[in-house]
């Protein structure tokens, strides 16, 4: 098997699953109980949100575990705005987001909220001076994701927080597809969204850091858990395996991250054969995400040819791709037959150069075959 | 150009005759922060000088050490004046309009000028290049400071982050009564600060109190250790006291005989573990047992002194100090302790000693202390290993 869908999801580190297996079989107790087998459980809860903490660079009451970065992402939109909306019904977003953020604000808008979207350069960048434009008295949350999960474009986030430190506005960071990718500062950003499928850990367990001064109506009401922003009984195997993976990811970043673009290269350097493709990834992209459009062929069929050589790579992004058309590449102006034909193969530094050698081979021989 | 941390002693070098003891333990304390870092090390009478491949870490974890009157992140350059003036330049490249004045401290002698003259070149120096600084000796926004040594010169600015106070074992062993409130932890992070190497002492009246208390004990002492690495938390089995108190002594005077007993404890524990000196967190008039006639009357029960770090202090000066230290969160989380456990109605305000000496006349407490002194629990969280599973 050729996988190439690591920004979908990436496979489990067996010392993760190892840690999330122990802890299921070793802990017994509800992290809320008072008997010692709820002490233990809740002194491991609170090692783990601690290394959580310490490996981010926040305080331990800003970590709440959710189920994943749809819910982190939910949570903060409704949360926020519903706490502010008296304040406020104005939110800035951008045409690249995930479907997470992009269906809830949708969702609000219908509620009475007002959603302007950032004005994107060629390459996709949010900006700047459209952000200043965009800020208004009543603008009570931006968001903004680091990384965009089709494309692989980055955002200059550390600007727009520069920027929006002079409003009153919040600033969520959807870092889904960056944290344990690049380097990713969580400083002067409000709340921000991760999880940790998609850097080796299990699925299920996600996380949202909200700063200690940022207000917040909870999604789900109920007993005080492991943040009082979340009830529910902490899910204790999940956020050891979540603390685990998230510590392996940020140790071996930097490596990670060469062995990418070494293998990025090779991907790019092979796809350059095919002229009448169309790269929509450019180089200022993460290395991890190369997205590209067909044209003369329809991206479902290449994806089942491909799959039939045991390869896997995605149309648009996993949890999109049944629905309408690609957002983002529509939002950076692309045609229709470049915006209907796009692939996404995503890598990971466990992708080989030997694998990108059979990618490229199957790539050529389905793409000869297929191409009418 | 190299940087270096640098730290100055401060207050210890004016005690002559410990001088060099104070030093080997600050040196200790250093070392046992740093460990694991790269580092190196050289002191002299009234400073040492440290170079690191990391100085914003070393200054970070020095930061919570006692004894370091001065910490500096300073360039360190090679002995001349051309070298001097051009680090100059380099450290106000960030600062530009601001008031300042130059600071030169010249211990080599045989450089060519003396400070006086260093200082004035160096301030006009800075003028020149950076039109918007202005000279202001009395009140500057801004101070360079320029130490001429036999091979280097040493520039800093006024960033100092040394925490004061004297380096932790100096003045020997405490014991401080640790309850899990917002004033201990302060009252033993004060005490810290005056160089008492303390462990810590808590009463335990299971299942009247829960392990969650002593959880958050425990989670209180290694915010001291942050400042003290020896710190260790003796647990006092007190249900066997506490249940005969209850029983058998008018409810008024429960918290008194209470304490008089965690008095007689404290000491002996105390005693056996080199301590010199008792050290809690009462405060004077906060609660029925810390008016001055409830004081007097506790007190009554040890010999060994006793220092009240916080005694003076309101309530919101000790709350600021416990969230600058951190403590704070911790404190207010909501389990019962001994002394909020069994909480009689009106407690006596005014105790009287003679009736005190009555109650525990009818009670044989001396073998209960003793028993409590001898099956207590002795915890180290430090040797906790590291959790594989995270």
């Amino acid at each position: 098997m050729i996988y190439l869908d690591y920004s979908a999801t990436t496979p489990v580190d067996k010392r993760v699953l190892d840690s999330y297996v122990r802890v299921n079989l070793d802990y017994v107790g509800n992290a809320n109980s008072i008997h010692s087998l709820g002490l233990k459980s809740h002194e491991l809860m609170d090692d783990a949100v601690k290394q959580v903490a310490e490996l981010v660079g926040v305080k331990k009451n800003e970590i709440i575990f959710t189920s994943g970065a749809t819910e982190s992402n939910n949570m903060v939109l409704k949360g926020v705005s519903e706490k502010l909306k008296n304040r406020g019904k104005h939110i800035i977003s951008t045409k690249l987001e995930h479907a997470s953020i992009s269906k809830t604000l949708d969702y609000l808008e219908r509620e009475g909220f007002e959603v302007s979207y950032l004005e994107l350069d060629k390459k996709g960048k949010v900006k700047i001076s459209s952000l200043k434009e965009l800020l208004r008295d009543d603008t009570i949350l931006v968001t903004v994701a680091a990384v965009n999960s089709e494309i692989g474009i980055r955002q200059p986030i550390e600007e727009i927080a520069e920027v929006l430190k002079g409003y009153p506005a919040y600033f969520h960071v959807d870092a889904t597809q960056a944290i344990g990718k690049i380097p990713f500062s969580f400083d002067n950003i409000d709340l921000v969204s991760f999880t940790s499928h998609k850097f080796y850990g299990l699925k299920g367990i996600g996380c949202l850091v909200k700063k200690e001064d940022v207000p917040m109506v909870p999604l789900f009401h109920g007993g005080e858990s492991q943040s009082v922003y979340r009830a529910g009984t902490p899910a204790l195997p999940l956020i050891v395996s979540f603390a685990k993976a998230l510590r392996l990811a940020l140790e071996n970043l930097d490596s990670n991250y060469e062995k990418v673009v070494l293998a990025s290269k090779k991907l790019r350097e092979g796809l350059k054969e095919f002229s009448s493709i169309a790269i929509n990834s450019d180089e200022e992209c993460i290395p991890h995400i190369l997205n590209l459009s067909l044209i003369d062929i329809k991206p479902e069929t290449f994806v089942h040819a491909l799959a039939e050589a045991d390869i896997y790579i995605s149309t648009k992004t996993a949890c999109s791709s049944k629905d309408e058309l690609s957002k983002s590449l529509l939002a950076l102006g692309k045609n229709r037959d470049e915006v209907l034909t796009s692939i996404r193969i995503s890598i990971s530094h466990l992708t080989s150069v030997s694998e990108i050698d059979i990618f490229l081979e199957k790539f050529e021989e389905n793409y000869n075959k297929l191409r009418m | 150009m190299k940087e270096v941390v640098i730290v100055k002693y401060g207050e210890l070098t004016t005690k002559k005759g410990n001088r060099n003891q104070f030093i080997n333990i600050l040196r200790r304390n250093v070392d046992k922060k740093l460990i694991g870092l790269d580092y190196k090390i050289f002191a002299n009478k009234v400073r040492m000088f440290i170079e690191s491949n990391d100085n914003d870490e070393v200054i970070s974890r020095l930061e919570s050490v006692f004894g370091i009157h001065d910490l500096v992140l300073a360039y360190k350059v090679q002995l001349s004046y051309e070298n001097i003036a051009a680090t100059s330049i380099e450290i106000f490249k960030d600062i530009k309009e601001a008031t300042f004045k130059v600071n030169t401290n010249r211990a080599n002698k045989n450089f060519l000028m003396d400070s006086m003259e260093v200082s004035r070149n160096i301030g006009g120096v800075l003028l020149e290049e950076y039109p918007n600084l202005k000279v202001d000796v009395k009140n500057p926004e801004a101070i360079l400071n320029i130490e001429i040594r036999d091979d280097y010169a040493y520039l800093y600015t006024n960033n100092n982050r040394g925490l004061g106070g004297y380096p932790v074992g100096v003045q020997g062993k405490g014991l401080l009564m640790l309850s899990g409130g917002i004033d201990s932890p302060v009252a033993g992070y004060l005490a810290t600060k005056r160089g008492i190497s303390l462990d810590a002492i808590y009463f335990e009246a299971i299942p009247h109190t829960s392990l969650m208390a002593r959880k958050k004990v425990l989670d209180l002492m290694e915010i001291l250790r942050n400042y003290n690495y020896k710190i260790k938390l003796h647990v006092i089995p007190f249900t066997e006291i506490q249940e005969a108190i209850y029983k058998n002594i008018d409810h008024e005077y429960l918290i008194t005989i209470m304490r008089r007993m965690m008095y007689r404890i404290s000491e002996r524990v105390a005693l056996e573990i080199g301590a010199k000196i008792i050290v809690n967190g009462e405060s004077i008039g906060q609660v029925a047992s810390q008016t001055l006639e409830s004081i007097g009357v506790i007190n009554e029960v040890v010999k060994m002194p006793v220092l009240r770090p916080v005694a003076c202090l309101d309530k919101e000066e000790i709350i600021a100090i416990a969230k600058k230290l951190g403590s704070y969160e911790t404190s207010i989380l909501p389990y019962e302790d001994c002394c909020t456990v069994f909480v009689p109605k009106h407690p006596v305000i005014k105790p009287v000693l003679e009736k005190c000496i009555g109650y525990e006349e009818n009670i044989d407490f001396e073998d209960m202390i003793e028993r409590a002194v001898l099956n207590r629990l002795v915890l180290n969280t430090e040797s906790k290993e590291k959790n594989n599973l995270l």
